[in-house]
């Protein structure tokens, strides 16, 4: 049994400076509200973790936020590069960043292997790449039955992971459907769990492809309705390609890019009001 | 994109339609975002209906009727056969051999077709592109390779930056001896032209041009020196079926865009 709480009290309670944070979602239900509250909080010297950085790491990593970032794939999907995830890589700005990076295989692998208390995960990969020349956290393994030599990554254990879905019910079981990407895996193998919802409803329907997180597995539930936005949900609202594109000239200018956090991020008080301030603004589709 | 002389369709048309042409029906394909989606749905649509398109969100037989701008758009899970968590589609599906065809785009690429998705320049010099995703275990796992990338010497270089997927690795067997359950790649498919790997020596060879290439341009457009085939064949030029369902699925996803920017 978890709480219904407010988002701010979730980031609060349960995210520390410092911390190993994985926001996950792939593509569908990305968790942009907490991201934003993570910022506004001003939590600082943490350790990203995410397959695939997006805006929603483009946007904390440029305020700062981030001291090193695991990941697999860095891009501004069907747009082009992640202009604050570089300048901080290429140019340390605001901050230099410590980049871990694998594979969608060996991340989807170390999740599941920090699901499932194993200290690491065997795959068939990496091997002949020069991922394992930067990456320390890549080394050879030799199957004790057989001695055929595989690959082990260490195993994903985040102090918080946060997901976005589309319902909760009133005990606090959360349904995804559509898309679920590693957002289980991300949920058991962390610490700590808070999850974004649309709505609390006060029983489920069926969904095709849908999945339930007991509500054992999550300490937080909040209702963020459109807190996956410009991301979509399944059901609810479909992806801002527009806000995708949009970004592209924002993120490029780190004046442009401080400007836009302080006016819909840093000056508004809660999810529902950037809303309002970016249509308001009209620039962001 | 360049009109093709008066033929009536552009180069990045005819590079499409070459690749589309590669994918047989009922393989089961792992597909890259960009131009390799673009060409498995035209296969899809054309002659490879029983295809099944996986994606690397977890989709398996998608169908999306507008191109994806992003791997885990709603449209793929839409009409898929089923959704999949993301260690499933990579443990259960890829690594497990269950993918007939990986189908890749990159930013460069060797002799070889070892790939580079990650870093332009050197990854000291820290110019960081960092688009490894799927791709290292796609090249690695699935039985055969389609790569398709646009023709030129910054495209096709001597050495790669960063190897991000293995191809051939140094050429003859060195691939095997990694121990990768897939073959490697198996054609190359550019705006110029069709490269499939020499039997013995695994280097990628010029086989076949594009209508109106010539070998003198693809010699220029590729960083080292580019082996042609002895006998050199020419591509069909597009049908008029590929073209109209090519572009229809082009203004549809468009269209698509408009309307959601709207």
């Amino acid at each position: 049994m978890n709480e219904t709480v407010t988002l701010r009290e979730a980031i609060a309670a349960l995210v520390n400076d410092g911390d190993t944070v994985a926001l996950e979602g792939f593509t569908h239900l990305i968790p942009f509200a907490a991201a934003h509250e993570i910022v506004r909080q001003e939590k600082k010297d943490l350790t990203l973790v995410r397959m695939t950085p997006d805006l929603v790491y483009d946007q904390m990593i440029g305020m700062g936020a981030a001291k090193k970032l695991v990941f697999s794939w860095g891009g501004n999907p069907g747009v082009g590069s992640l202009h604050r995830f570089r300048d901080a890589v290429e140019r340390g700005w605001p901050r230099a960043l410590e980049l871990e990076e694998h594979s969608h295989a060996g991340m989807a692998n170390r999740y599941s292997a920090g699901a499932s208390n194993l200290p690491f995960a065997v795959l068939r990969g990496y091997v002949g790449t020069d991922l394992p020349k930067v990456t320390p956290t890549i080394e050879p393994i030799a199957c004790p039955f057989t001695g055929e030599e595989l690959t082990a990554v260490p195993a994903l254990n985040p102090d918080v992971a946060v997901i976005h879905a589309q319902q909760a019910d009133r005990k606090g079981n959360v349904l995804l459907w559509g898309i679920t990407g590693i957002q289980k895996e991300a949920a058991l193998s962390a610490k700590r769990v808070i999850v974004t919802v649309e709505e609390v409803v006060d029983a489920f329907e069926e969904h095709t492809f849908g999945i339930v997180l007991p509500s054992v597995a999550v300490d937080a539930v909040c209702a963020v309705p459109q807190g996956a936005y410009p991301s979509y949900a399944h059901g609810y609202y479909a992806r801002s390609n527009a806000f995708y594109e949009a970004w592209d000239p924002v993120g490029r200018d780190r004046e442009k890019f401080r400007g836009w956090m302080e006016r819909h991020v840093l000056g508004v008080e809660d999810f529902a009001e950037h809303l309002r301030s970016i249509r308001r603004e009209g620039a962001m589709g | 994109m360049t009109e093709g002389e008066g033929r009536g369709y552009t180069a990045d048309e005819m590079m499409t339609v070459a690749a589309s042409r590669e994918l047989n029906d009922g393989a089961v394909c792992f597909v890259g975002i960009g131009l390799p989606s673009q060409a498995a749905n035209l296969a899809r649509l054309t002659h490879a209906p029983e295809c099944v398109l996986i994606y690397e969100s977890g989709t398996i037989g998608a169908k999306p009727e507008v191109l994806p701008l992003s791997i885990g758009d709603g449209e793929l899970a839409e009409h898929a056969d089923s959704v999949v968590s993301v260690p499933e589609i990579f443990n259960y599906w890829l690594q497990a051999g269950r993918v007939d065809v990986g189908f890749l785009g990159a930013a460069q690429i060797d002799r070889f077709g070892n790939l580079n998705t990650t870093v332009v320049g050197s990854y000291g010099g820290r110019r960081c592109a960092c688009r490894g995703g799927g791709c290292p275990e796609i090249a690695a796992s699935a039985r055969e390779v389609i790569i398709m990338l646009r023709h030129s010497p910054r495209a096709f270089v001597d050495e790669l930056a960063f190897v991000t997927s293995v191809g051939h690795r140094h050429g003859g067997d060195s691939r095997r001896e990694l121990g990768y359950a897939g073959a490697g790649p198996a054609v190359t498919i550019t705006d110029l032209g069709v490269l499939r790997p020499d039997l013995e020596t695994k280097e990628l060879t010029l086989t076949a041009l594009h209508p109106g290439s010539t070998v003198e341009e693809a010699r220029e457009a590729t960083g080292w020196e580019l082996r042609v085939a002895e006998e050199l064949g020419t591509t069909e030029p597009p049908t008029e079926e590929e073209l109209r369902v090519l572009r229809d699925l082009k203004s549809r996803t468009e269209a698509a865009r408009k309307e959601t920017k709207a």
